[in-house]
């Protein structure tokens, strides 16, 4: 009973936690909080099968799926906050207060007897005592969920699939459009510039100086700067001059350090 | 060991999770929380089998298990063919029917 006290508070948070993040990433984890503790829940109710394959199936399958899903269609797809009908959250609320009300209330007015308990069920093993009645008495239904699961793969690759509706480009298409573009609009034809010439930073996400000192745009990827967590180039060698002087102390015994490459990019800045 | 407090989080695990089907846009949350809803269930069914005594309810979870698991195969598959076709996973964009 103590893991049952520990662990409920935890779940109605995460729970409650689900109705109210902005971002789907968030809520899955949220969701994966409550899964795994009601796995802990059904070890500690004498099913230790279920407590393998809550955790093999749906933390593990099924919320991998949702997340693989949610990189497919795009992490920042968070909700609008817009109601489509007026007033919807606000009733929506009061009536699943209501039900709530209603279920813990009637939960807890039945009388539901003294708890037998599992020990009798499992004493030759709980796997044993599930596989003999899921092989016999429900063996009908066991086996009308393996068409099941066959027919929800082929139901979601037919789902998924889709048809090319354009031929395939080829490289040599691909050259032809871009001599094309150069002919056209006179498009630079050669590889997009690197990002990052500063000696001090060559990652992705600092884009290169041009001769006037001003940031190529082209590059750093256009996700990076749709998601707006490109860095300002020129704020980066702002602290230049301070590397360079701390360099400079022991510029003898280290010469080529990289911040002497990077002060006449400072220069060009100014 | 009682068992209405475990009956009582699952009552209460069920009702969050129908109120964010109620209230959620995003089609994925909202699929989020029907599994909220369906483990809810599930553990009502243990607590019973507990309570009784055998392990039919187990069997039961058991199948729920297995049906959620179909069930999540293809409704995501739909969500991800919506999304395809109209670039959104919003709930109130596909109302195509509705005119």
């Amino acid at each position: 009973m103590f893991a049952f006290w520990v662990l409920a508070p935890v779940m109605v948070l995460a729970a409650l936690g689900i109705l109210v993040v902005r971002k789907a990433v968030h809520a899955a984890l949220l969701l994966a909080v409550v899964m795994v503790s009601l796995a802990i829940l059904y070890a500690v109710q004498d099913a230790p099968f279920l407590f393998a394959v809550q955790i093999i199936v749906y933390t593990g399958a099924i919320l991998m799926l949702f997340l693989f899903v949610l990189m497919l269609v795009g992490v920042d797809a968070a909700d609008s906050v817009v109601e489509t009908i007026r007033a919807q959250r606000l009733m929506a609320t009061v009536v699943g207060l209501a039900l709530g009300l209603l279920l813990v209330v009637g939960v807890s007015q039945v009388t539901i007897g003294t708890v037998v308990g599992l020990e009798a069920q499992n004493r030759s093993g709980n796997i044993e005592g599930l596989a003999a009645l899921l092989f016999s008495k429900y063996i009908l239904a066991f086996e009308a969920t393996s068409a099941l699961l066959i027919t929800a793969a082929i139901g979601a690759m037919v789902l998924a699939h889709r048809e090319r509706l354009t031929p395939k480009v080829t490289q040599a298409d691909l050259v032809a459009q871009r001599m094309r573009d150069y002919a056209d609009h006179g498009k630079h034809l050669g590889p997009l510039p690197s990002p990052g010439v500063y000696a001090r930073h060559n990652a992705v996400d600092t884009p290169a100086l041009l001769p006037d000192g001003t940031p190529a745009e082209t590059s750093v990827s256009r996700i990076l700067v749709a998601r707006g967590s490109v860095r300002s180039a020129p704020t980066l060698a702002d602290d230049v001059e301070v590397v360079t002087a701390q360099l400079s102390t022991d510029g003898e015994i280290r010469p080529g350090a990289p911040g002497e490459q990077a002060a006449p990019a400072e220069g060009e800045d100014a | 060991m009682d068992a209405t407090p475990f009956l009582a989080l699952s009552a209460i695990l069920f009702t969050i999770g129908s109120v964010g089907v109620l209230t959620r846009r995003n089609a994925i949350v909202v699929f989020m929380c029907v599994e909220l809803m369906l483990n809810a269930s599930n553990l009502a069914l243990v607590t019973f089998s507990r309570v009784h005594g055998n392990l039919e309810g187990q069997v039961a979870a058991f199948f729920v298990m297995v049906v959620a698991a179909a069930e999540v195969v293809v409704g995501l598959a739909i969500i991800m063919t919506i999304f395809r076709t109209r670039r959104s996973a919003s709930v109130d964009d596909a109302s195509l029917l509705k005119y």
